[in-house]
């Protein structure tokens, strides 16, 4: 009860929305939902109707369950057409209509219009419109026509009332004006070019009324011609009129010049005159689209256009369209001037256009050019060279050569010419240029081949010049003085500049391209016979000379030639091929000078800032909720452009603060890079070696940071001294040997090989202890294997045994001391190096102990030598490396590619040293003692 | 009423030591804070990831999978995954309760020093010392990134994130903010090599240090300085800098065993804790309290505020 009450006073707490169900009576159950099958519904009387049947009104007509009722769509009883065959309704478009279509403003609007009778004369004109194309439609062209002409006349009582009144069709309404108003015109300068009138038309109708204006006449206003708002319907072009109906059926009518003067007014040809002209002939179809048949008698009129409307419909009063109205006034003062106007297009115009004012210019037709008697339509090819091995520039040398050239160089062909002296003929200035001999470009081989070639050829004209010599020719014999005579003829207007240009034909013999630059020179200067044999090596046999000058002939003509018409096609490149082209962004973050003062200054801001385009992927934007920036853009990251290809040293401006760590490690750092000859480019494409080199340093570096840090420290322990004490007596021998080692190191595998071997890498920091000793054992066992270097590495604990003990030595407190040999091991980094894992240290003492046993240390080493002699170093690490580098000697060859992991390696193994150091603390003296005794070895 | 609203109480710096976790892992090569700090993951030089309770001060699951050393991770915003970046170059993305490596993304061509998460825990983006950034899918298994971003000419020391930015401080100076709704690059030159950077708290600053001991408040929007704090040595490793949780003062770990704190306006030192001998490795602020997570050698300590009272259970 009571927690019906609550209920109670819940509900009225609570707002109801929309009306409460209807409450169930006892007993009552709940309605279920009318299944569709079972809907009803009934029209307005209360009958029950049937929907969706196949006979009330087919499948889902209508609204859903609306069919038959008020609402919904109305089906038409079926109508059996068994008994009622005859009494089919016939259906108009109406009984497919909706009342709203019937409507004012429906498609079919019963509304009261105007009849035929009372309508007003523009209608009249819309109705001609459609029985002219409804004449043009119909099945028989041309029945409406006749239709019209026959039918009774209708006018309408507004027409017959201004009949009445005086007024006629044609006419405007108003008062009668004194003279017509002035009329178009056209202008007498223009020339209009088309078909003359026809003469005997009342055309000229208007010129003769210009010059006859009665006095005492008045005129009717002109009627003025509804503007034709007809909106063009169809597809038709502008002004396009179908097929002429009456042309269609009679061939020819009347020709009709629709004129611009009589503007809208009917033509007063004959009509029924043509008719009866073409009476004979056969009805047929005629006109453009079909042509002219064979029986047509004339073929003249399938262009004219003609339409019923030029006709006039109406039988009496009838107003001629000459504006005279009637008036017939003896025509004997017509004068029949007919100036150019008669050349006038007349045309339609149509809307937007205006006639020409100039004609256009006659287009002129040339004949085709009359062939000459003997030609033959069959090309021919000239014969080939026939030693295929010349080039034309050889061929022409040798037909030179050969004396051919005497002959008037007018009656050569203009094919034999060559560009020199074709350029000669036309009088064309040289081109200038340097001149590149094409030989500079071609190979050494080449070069050889063409010489080959040449020399061959050489002969071969001399044996053509001996058997075959020309009776015509001047030369008979062959004498120095007349070859050189013959050959300067030839050269004379090439020779200017034979010599001059820096092709040099015998480059690869020095002594004769001299000689050939004198003889060129000596022959420039008009030097001949004697004067120019002397510059040809008098060592020489007659033969040798013989052949060397004639070699020198040609080549100061055939280079020249080659050299002038080269040079005439090529430039010399301004730029380096940049064939090497690499994307480069397009902003580039620069004057880092200028930001650095910026910055020196504190002048942040505009000065330190660049902003550049940035254009995020796609997939990054939709991941980080954000719009793209550039939806269009296919562009990710930076926008590039192409630039020329440049180390990648101009790509990585590294900044100067970059290396910039404390100041006395820049200064370590620039001695060693400095001593590092081969400087590394980037610490990514830097090689094994390299890598290793840079190992060494960095771990020399750190040491001496290392080094400083523990200086800095007031609470240094013992150990400090012992380490500096130790450096000192660095044994100098230590710096050569390891240069003997340096080749050994290059193959050192990472250290991970080894662990990956000997340690399971998965145990926990008891693990992790083992493999530090590992790692410290191995440096030691590599010293013993040293000696046996096919020797196999085994983890043994005595060395790390070793290890421990050593580390026992020193005081364990970890805590208390500062940077450490952790340190040491962080590879070198552009940057911020990581920070030591522990400050211990106690490591690098560890060594300081153990005497430099090893045979050779690195090249790489000796600068770091020479650096730890400067700095005092420790030489307990330096040991240790050595030791790492015998076991790298060791592994050489393996796991090349592991290498860039090495640094890391180092780096953990180090941290792990200092780890075991930790926990190997507790191994007395003397057994530590014993090991670094064993260590020795 | 008629009282006043209490001023809002001064942002206490943490003083108090309340955990010590000595996380045998090596080296802690950074401590971090989960997104709501209520736990902590600690990288360590011995390949290991360990997960801890850090107000509790108990380990609670150890990751291994890294070839080498990690070196930062950083955990989802709905603390399941785990995304870590090491010295072998790769990234991998963790399952926090299977402990196993969901993914491992390569591409790197050297360390991998910084990674995160964007806000919906969809993209990892790391950085590395190859002086590029990569931005890695979590939802999609494609094995290459979704954009490199290697405008860096020097390797990527630092990283962070905010809805729509990654920002990045570099080795060679600068300090990059990519900024993806507006579609641009801000570059803003240093000079030293920056060591660590982070957002404010309100997005409108950036907090940067360097190498040249010195940390810059830069306004976002313009690149102007807004303070320098001086005074901690930071010359040689990669650093950490914070923010606290108010954004009232700014904190950073320095080689000489202390986090110093200055106050944000006036730049003047606050508070030089001292947290060990060596140098601390990583520091992290705690998103809402006023508590610090510093990495010392192999150990992280927890410190909260002075008026702290331990928790009766711990």
């Amino acid at each position: 009860m009571a927690a019906a009450e609550s209920s109670d006073s819940e509900e009225e707490d609570l707002v109801s929305y929309g009306c409460p169900l209807q409450p169930l009576q006892e007993g009552e159950r709940i309605k279920k939902p009318v299944p569709l099958q079972e809907q009803t519904v009934k029209d307005a009387k209360g009958r029950y109707q049937r929907f969706h049947g196949a006979f009330t009104g087919g499948f889902s007509a209508g609204y859903f369950n609306t069919v038959g009722t008020k609402e919904g769509w109305t089906p038409s009883a079926f109508v059996s057409s068994r008994q009622k065959r005859a009494d089919r309704a016939i259906f108009g478009p109406e009984d497919f209509m909706d009342e709203e279509d019937l409507s004012e403003f429906g498609i079919a609007p019963k509304d009261i219009t105007t009849t035929d009778d009372f309508a007003s004369k523009a209608k009249d004109r819309i109705k001609e419109k459609a029985r002219q194309i409804a004449g043009v439609v119909a099945p028989i062209p041309g029945t409406t026509a006749f239709d019209d002409l026959i039918g009774p006349s209708k006018i309408t009582i507004g027409v017959e009332l201004l009949r009445k009144m005086g007024w006629k069709e044609g006419q405007g309404i108003g008062p009668r004006v004194k003279r017509k108003p002035c009329r178009q015109k056209p202008d007498p300068t223009v020339k209009i070019y088309g078909c003359a009138l026809p003469p005997g038309l009342s055309e000229g109708s208007e010129d003769e009324e210009d010059e006859y204006q009665p006095e005492n006449v008045t005129f009717a206003p002109k009627d003025v011609m509804p503007v034709d708002l007809t909106p063009k319907e169809n597809v038709h072009g502008l002004g396009y009129k179908g097929l002429d109906p009456s042309q269609a059926l009679f061939g020819v009518s009347g020709r009709e010049h629709l004129n611009l003067f009589t503007g809208g007014s009917e033509e007063t040809s004959n009509l029924l005159g043509d008719l009866r002209h073409n009476k004979g002939r056969k009805l047929g179809i005629t006109g453009q689209a079909f042509g002219v048949g064979a029986l047509e008698e004339e073929d003249d009129d399938i262009y004219a256009t003609d339409t019923l409307s030029k006709y006039d419909t109406v039988l009496k009063d009838e107003e001629p369209g000459d504006g005279l109205y009637g008036w017939t006034a003896p025509k004997q003062y017509k004068s029949k001037k007919r100036p150019e106007r008669e050349f006038k297009y007349i045309g339609k115009v149509l809307a937007g256009f205006s006639l020409a004012s100039k004609p256009s210019a006659p287009i002129k037709i040339y004949p085709p050019p009359s062939l000459p008697r003997n030609y033959r339509p069959v090309h021919y090819f000239r014969p080939v060279v026939i030693d295929g091995n010349e080039n034309c520039h050889l061929q022409k040398a040798l037909e030179e050569s050969t004396g051919k050239l005497e002959s008037d160089p007018a009656h050569q062909s203009r094919h034999a010419l060559t560009a020199a002296q074709r350029r000669e003929q036309l009088g064309e200035a040289e081109l200038k240029g340097p001149a590149p001999s094409i030989l500079e470009y071609l190979s050494e081989k080449d070069r050889e081949r063409l010489k080959e070639v040449k020399q061959a050829s050489e002969q071969q004209m001399k044996a053509k010049i001996v058997s075959q010599q020309p009776p015509s020719s001047r030369f008979q014999s062959v004498s120095p003085e007349d070859v050189t005579l013959k050959w300067q003829r030839q050269l004379e207007g090439q020779l200017a500049n034979a010599g001059s240009s820096d092709f040099k034909p015998f480059a690869k013999n020095p002594d004769k391209q001299k000689r050939y630059e004198n003889f060129v020179k000596s022959l420039k200067k008009g030097e001949k016979g004697e004067a120019l044999e002397r510059f040809l090596d008098p060592n020489m046999t007659e033969w040798e000379r013989g052949r060397e000058r004639e070699e020198f002939f040609r080549a100061a003509i055939f280079y020249r030639s080659s050299n002038s018409t080269l040079a005439s096609r090529f430039t010399r490149a301004k730029y380096e091929d940049d064939v090497d082209k690499v994307e480069v962004p397009r902003d580039q973050e620069n004057d880092i000078d200028d930001k650095e003062t910026a910055v020196k200054m504190k002048m942040f801001g505009k000065l330190t800032r660049d902003k550049f385009e940035w254009h995020p992927d796609k997939l990054l934007c939709k991941r980080f909720n954000v719009r793209d920036p550039y939806p269009d853009s296919s562009i990710v990251g930076l926008p590039k452009v192409k630039r020329d290809k440049y180390s990648v040293f101009n790509f990585l401006t590294v900044t100067e603060p970059t290396t910039s760590v404390t100041q006395a490690t820049n200064e370590k750092i620039q001695e060693s890079s400095s001593l590092n000859k081969p400087k590394k480019s980037s610490r990514w494409d830097v090689s094994d070696k390299e890598k290793e080199k840079k190992d060494s340093i960095s771990e020399f570096i750190s040491l001496a940071r290392s080094k400083a840090d523990v200086q800095q420290q007031p609470p240094v322990p013992a150990t400090e001294k012992c380490g500096t004490g130790t450096t000192e007596t660095l044994p100098t021998v230590q710096v050569a040997d390891e240069d003997k080692n340096q080749e050994e190191e290059s193959g050192r595998p990472p250290m991970d090989l080894f662990k990956a071997i000997f340690v399971s890498s998965s145990d926990e920091k008891s693990s992790s202890s083992e493999e530090e000793s590992d790692e410290e054992q191995q440096p030691t066992t590599s010293e013993r294997a040293s000696e046996t270097p096919k020797q196999v590495e085994v983890p043994d604990s005595s060395s790390s045994n070793i290890q421990e003990s050593v580390t026992s030595t020193t005081d364990s407190g970890i805590s208390s001391l500062p940077t450490s040999k952790q340190e040491v091991d962080t590879t070198e980094e552009f940057g911020p190096k990581l920070p030591p894992a522990f400050s211990s240290g106690t490591t690098w003492q560890q060594q300081t102990v153990v005497p430099a046993t090893s045979p050779g240390p690195s090249r790489k080493e000796k600068h770091r030598k020479i650096r730890e002699r400067h700095k005092a170093k420790k030489e307990r690490k330096r040991k240790k490396e050595k030791k790492r580098k015998h076991k790298k000697q060791k592994n050489k060859g393996k796991h090349k590619n592991k290498k860039s992991e090495k640094d890391s390696s180092s780096d953990t193994t180090d941290s792990s040293d200092s780890l075991s150091d930790m926990d190997t603390t507790g191994l007395s003296p003397k057994e530590l003692l014993r090991r670094l005794k064993q260590l020795q070895y | 009423m008629a009282f006043p609203s209490p001023r809002p109480a001064r942002a206490e710096l943490p003083r108090q030591r309340v955990q010590t976790l000595q996380c045998g892992q090596g080296a802690v090569r950074a401590a971090r804070f989960n997104a709501d700090g209520n736990y902590c993951l600690t990288c360590g030089s011995d390949k290991t990831l360990k997960l801890w309770n850090p107000h509790k001060g108990t380990a609670l699951r150890t990751y291994q999978g890294h070839g080498y050393e990690v070196l930062d991770a950083a955990g989802s915003f709905d603390n399941s995954q785990i995304c870590s970046g090491g010295a072998d170059k790769a990234v991998a993305l963790w399952d926090v309760t299977t402990g196993q490596v969901v993914r491992r993304y390569r591409g790197h061509a050297g360390k991998v020093n910084c990674v995160q998460f964007n806000q919906e825990s969809t993209v990892i983006v790391s950085g590395s010392i190859d002086s590029s950034v990569r931005c890695w899918d979590c939802r999609s298994r494609r094995p290459d990134p979704v954009q490199v971003l290697d405008e860096a000419k020097d390797g990527i020391s630092s990283l962070k994130l905010s809805a729509h930015e990654i920002l990045t401080g570099s080795v060679d100076g600068r300090l990059r903010r990519y900024d993806l709704r507006a579609g641009q690059l801000c570059s803003d030159f240093i000079g030293s090599p920056i060591t660590s950077v982070c957002f404010s708290k309100d997005g409108q600053c950036l907090l940067a240090s360097s190498l040249d001991s010195t940390l810059r408040l830069l306004d976002k929007d313009t690149g102007e300085l807004l303070g320098e704090y001086t005074g901690h040595r930071s010359t040689t490793y990669r650093l950490d800098c914070v923010l606290n949780q108010l954004d009232t003062h700014v904190g950073c770990a320095s080689e000489d065993g202390h986090v110093y704190f200055w106050d944000l306006l006036e730049g003047s030192l606050a508070l030089r804790l001292s947290v060990g001998q060596g140098v601390v490795q990583s520091l992290d602020f705690h998103p809402r309290l006023s508590c610090l997570l510093v990495a010392t050698q192999g150990q992280v300590t927890l410190w909260r505020e002075d008026t702290f009272q331990g928790d009766p259970d711990t």
